[in-house]
């Protein structure tokens, strides 16, 4: 039965879909696959560990971290937040680009930030609802609303742009992967062909924001 | 020196900062999993700094020991020291801007070495990583010790996870080697013929965005949609890889926007902001995600042929 090989897409599925442990799943898919197709155990496991020998290469991103620890704790978000918060006299969507263009930008450069604890809750989040407030008081299903567009901002930040940093484990990943099934796809092409997103994920949502502040001007 | 070899340097190089994060594990009594935490970055470690040496079965054994490690809850980030506030604070003030100088070097010499030299982009990873450090180290005047604590806790905090991005790229060549992408596309080329780019295009992107739905991760549908449908119905027709690989994963990222399996991005901000709409979140974004799913199909569609 040929359609037997498809049994590790089918674990990898359900256990990510059943939140079991994933690297357990994984290890599972690979065992299972290579088995159903014929091989024997120690093959299987030859192959495994000669794959993960060759896809190395997704894990070079650990050598970015001693760097990023030592700014981290020289105060990297503390002047992040500095900045952000000398902002004055913007719309709530306003805020929001200002803070999607610092996302992107931060990303490009592999600084990673936790933007929905770090930045969007203690600082985007209350700016926004500040500025929306100034004509009228808010009300709380507005007040929901700018909470929830605050959080989506940071994710439409974050998705579209994390692919520019080449040393991302995202680009590491799809190149790695590419080289797996027998195709190059090198990490600066990547980083290269991720650029016209990010750029049109930026405008479409600049848009998108602005728009959001004809609720509170009548 | 060729480049496999400088590069050979850089993992031992990260095998040693996997082994500062062990013994820290190790050390960790609070940790209820110290032994298995500690077993893990170990593993990793002797697998990154001097796997070369080792038959690729022992390799694959570890592997499956880790996966069990993991399965029995064996391997927890545990409780890291917090970055002191007060220090970091201080030294915000003093360094201001100059805090993303590191950063800024670390992503212009990795393209500059990978464009400009013969090394390569991983070769220039690695050493724009080390320049980076650095010059991190000479601004914020770090010494060795303190260096050595800040990458066992960055290390530490990636947990599983920072390996998990590896062992799905892994599982491709295993996809790979027992021919999943011959069956997916001789059962699905009985609906949808191969051979029409835009049809193929269509079929990736979108399957990448429900089966990231389903799984919560657009990485993992990423290992599996593209060797069973990426690699048959656009790359095989002559699409180009990269164009591939970028808006397949783009794709998956609208998917994340609009399932509450992505805990992280769309339950997460719910709890944090005290929302009172669970799916608030969600509904701000799928107008976006299903906008830049269409742009990315015909973006795919033009650059990728």
């Amino acid at each position: 039965m040929e359609y037997l090989k498809l049994i590790g897409i089918v674990i990898i599925i359900l256990g990510f879909a059943f939140k079991l442990d994933t690297i357990a799943v994984v290890v599972a898919a690979a065992l299972a696959t290579g088995l159903v197709s014929g091989m024997s155990i120690t093959h299987v496991l030859t192959i495994l560990g000669k794959g993960f020998m060759d896809n190395r290469m997704v894990s070079l991103f650990f050598l970015t971290l001693p760097m990023i620890g030592v700014v981290e704790s020289h105060g990297l978000k503390q002047a992040a937040v500095n900045g952000i918060s000398k902002i004055k006299n913007l719309s709530a969507g306003k805020i929001f680009n200002l803070y999607l263009a610092i996302r992107e930008i931060t990303d490009a450069m592999g600084i990673a930030l936790s933007g929905q604890v770090q930045f969007i809750r203690p600082l985007i989040n209350p700016m926004a609802q500040a500025a929306a407030s100034v004509k009228k008081p808010l009300t709380d299903k507005q007040v929901d609303l700018i909470k929830a567009r605050a959080a989506a901002t940071d994710n439409f930040g974050n998705f579209f742009s994390q692919n520019l940093f080449i040393a991302s484990s995202g680009v590491l990943l799809m190149s790695s992967t590419m080289k797996s099934l027998g195709y190059t796809a090198t990490p600066a092409n990547i980083v290269l062909y991720s650029i016209p997103m990010a750029v049109i994920t930026f405008l479409i949502t600049a848009y998108y924001n602005r728009r959001f502040d004809k609720q509170f001007e009548v | 020196m060729n480049v496999n070899n400088i590069l050979e340097i850089f993992y031992v190089l990260i095998g040693l900062i996997m082994v500062f994060a062990s013994i820290e594990s190790f050390r960790d009594k609070d940790n209820s999993a110290r032994i298995g935490t500690g077993l893990f970055w170990l593993i990793m470690g002797i697998i990154f700094a001097v796997g070369k040496y080792l038959p690729n079965l022992v390799i694959g054994l570890l592997i499956v020991f880790v996966g069990v490690l993991s399965l029995l809850k064996q391997i927890k980030v545990g409780k890291l020291k917090e970055v002191n506030k007060e220090i970091a604070e201080k030294s915000a003030k003093r360094l201001g801007a100059w805090l993303f100088f590191p950063s800024v070097v670390l992503a212009i010499f990795s393209i500059l070495i990978s464009q400009f030299t013969k090394l390569g982009g991983q070769v220039g990873i690695g050493i724009a990583s080390v320049i980076a450090l650095i010059i991190a180290m000479i601004i914020s005047k770090t010494d060795a010790k303190t260096t050595y604590h800040d990458s066992e806790r960055m290390v530490r905090s990636v947990g599983t996870a920072g390996v998990l991005p590896q062992l799905l790229a892994t599982l491709g060549v295993i996809f790979t080697a027992s021919g999943v992408g011959d069956v997916t596309s001789k059962a699905i080329s009985g609906v949808f013929p191969a051979g029409n780019h835009l049809l193929g295009v269509v079929l990736y992107c979108v399957a990448m965005v429900i089966f990231t739905m389903v799984m919560g991760n657009a990485f993992a549908a990423f290992a599996v949609i593209t060797a069973g449908i990426g690699i048959p119905f656009v790359v095989a027709q002559g699409g180009n890889p990269a164009v591939v690989a970028a808006l397949g994963m783009t794709s998956g990222y609208c998917g994340t926007l609009m399932t509450p399996m992505a805990a992280n991005f769309n339950s997460l901000p719910v709890a944090l902001l005290e929302m009172k709409d669970n799916l608030g979140v969600i509904k701000q974004q799928y107008p976006i995600a299903l906008t830049l799913l269409v742009v990315q199909i015909i973006l795919m569609y033009f650059l990728a042929f």
